[in-house]
């Protein structure tokens, strides 16, 4: 089932639906009295949320045997960059009207945004990069060391969350501790790989055509 | 055949319909009333929320800025009592029960009294008056709040010369309020004497010309228009004059980012946002942040030779 193609139009449909909702809410009016903290709050929530789904893609394939899930890794990927660049515009468009001044003090003032920002910054080589194209200039190997920056990516997400809170922490924690599990996971089975004996499955390489839908 | 001949007379008609509608009250009030379960009896919160506030005067403390709306400063709370998500006290604090209420005003004073609601509401003339709110997220509203001066009720316990500050605690209850998170509980906040006794500190009961509904602090709260929102407690239940600074929640919860005196200040920076700014809600862009919100001229005079950096 995971090999077809229509697969692959659920998942990239079913991604759009956060967008849908919060026009839909727009479109009724209904952002709460303070829209634009609104808007913020929900494309970051969407944001880490898509990080959290690209990292789990991996241990997900290993833990329930479903190496076809690789096929909607890019995209995920692509959703939480498409999430993230939509928090990021409301922060330099509606929060702060492109008042440039301000937000460099912001980015070297307010530790939080420092993090956002950096969050940010480390999705857009990858966002380049996810193309067959690139693979295939970059070769398996350097490719997949890049695109490891997602793992400093979802920390530096989770640090922006968390610093931002006034007291609550539940919800950045719990973020905070999806990120530890699916990092964890691959450190365990690293050191498992380097262990003669308890060796599991190498980790797959990736090459240009494994991203390719089979026919 | 199935055809059934009509009654006589309709059920209805023999049980006046008030009572018939309410065997619902009947079946539950009997075995709660064996239960001692006395609550189960009495009306709701809701039925003293949203009703309107008689005799209510036009005050001078008011400022000429356009007014939210009711919808928006009921939809929009910070009360971490019910939740602490702004949208989530509105519908958690619904059923909160705020009758009976008693406020008890003790501590260093000559006549310490237990104050009903009632009592409350008829110790002096109620009066309407728009104030600006500045929350210390960096957004703001203006609001029509209805009461008077704390200082008219503090002056019936006649305080001591050794009172020197106010301490204020919350309502809590954890089973009226089961997503209540981040902060310890009861709330509690606190004043010094002379900021207590000022005019612009407002024991608050209504909004837009009604009794407060419960997730703007009902039945009763302090209003402190030149202080972040935080220092305006909610759902009073106690009012101890005593002869040092008292502990106040966001305090405890975290010093370095609130602390006792939490004046609005546009050039004392939280430490992790500017307080340069606000958003006031319905505008789109920010709006440069007034020295004590815009009420400087009336208690500047409190911190004189005070350094607000380091009192913040």
């Amino acid at each position: 089932m995971w090999k077809q193609r229509w697969t692959k139009v659920l998942v990239f449909v079913a991604s759009l639906g956060p967008i849908f909702w919060l026009c839909w809410r727009a479109w009724h009016q209904n952002l709460t009295p303070n829209p634009i903290e609104y808007i913020t709050r929900y494309t970051g929530d969407w944001t880490i949320r898509f990080i959290v789904f690209t990292l789990a893609v991996t241990p997900l394939r290993k833990v329930l045997g479903l190496p076809d899930l690789i096929r909607f890794r890019r995209m995920i990927g692509l959703y939480a960059f498409f999430y993230g660049t939509l928090h990021f515009i409301t922060y330099i468009w509606l929060d702060k009207f492109f008042d440039l001044p301000d937000m460099l003090k912001d980015v070297a003032k307010r530790p939080f945004i420092t993090a956002g920002f950096t969050a940010f910054l480390l999705m857009v080589p990858l966002a380049v990069t996810s193309t067959t194209g690139w693979i295939r200039r970059m070769g398996g190997k350097r490719w997949q060391l890049l695109h490891r920056l997602v793992y400093l990516s979802g920390i530096a997400g989770v640090v922006h969350y968390y610093w931002l809170v006034k007291s609550d922490i539940r919800l950045p924690a719990m973020y905070g501790a999806m990120v530890g599990v699916l990092l964890l996971y691959r450190a365990v089975a690293r050191a498992m790989k380097r262990k003669p004996g308890l060796a599991v499955q190498r980790p797959v390489t990736i090459s240009p055509g494994a991203l390719r839908d089979n026919p | 055949m199935l055809i059934k001949k009509p009654a006589d007379i309709l059920y209805s008609e023999i049980t006046p319909k008030h009572i018939y509608m309410n065997r619902r009250n009947f079946l539950a009030g009997v075995p709660a009333a064996f239960l001692g379960a006395r609550e189960l009896l009495s009306p709701s919160g809701q039925a003293l929320a949203g009703t309107k506030l008689p005799n209510v005067q036009k005050s001078k403390y008011t400022v000429d800025e356009k007014q939210n709306s009711y919808q928006e400063v009921s939809t929009y709370n910070n009360y971490y009592e019910f939740g602490t998500d702004k949208s989530e006290p509105s519908g958690y604090a619904k059923n909160f029960k705020t009758e009976p209420w008693t406020v008890s005003v003790e501590g260093l004073c000559n006549k310490p009294s237990k104050f009903t609601m009632e009592e409350i509401l008829a110790l002096a003339p109620l009066e309407e008056r728009v104030y600006r709110h500045r929350c210390v997220e960096a957004w703001s509203i203006v609001v029509p709040w209805v009461g008077y001066s704390l200082s008219a009720l503090l002056n019936k316990v006649e305080p001591a010369s050794r009172a020197t500050y106010v301490a204020f605690e919350s309502f809590f209850d954890r089973r009226q309020m089961p997503h209540a998170a981040g902060l310890q509980f009861p709330y509690v906040e606190g004043l010094r004497m002379d900021e207590a006794m000022h005019p612009l500190a407002l024991l608050c009961t209504g909004m837009f010309g009604e009794a407060l509904p419960p997730q703007d602090g009902a039945p009763v709260r302090m209003i402190l228009p030149w202080k972040y929102g935080f220092k305006s407690i909610k759902s009073i239940v106690k009012i101890r004059l005593v002869g040092g600074q008292p502990p106040t929640s966001w305090n405890l919860s975290n010093a370095p980012e609130y602390g006792f005196y939490s004046n609005v200040n546009p050039r004392v920076d939280h430490p992790r946002w500017s307080q340069a700014s606000e958003r006031r809600l319905g505008e789109l862009r920010k709006r440069a942040t007034l020295m004590f919100n815009g009420y400087g001229d009336q208690v500047a005079s409190l911190y004189n030779g005070m350094d607000l950096k380091k009192n913040y």
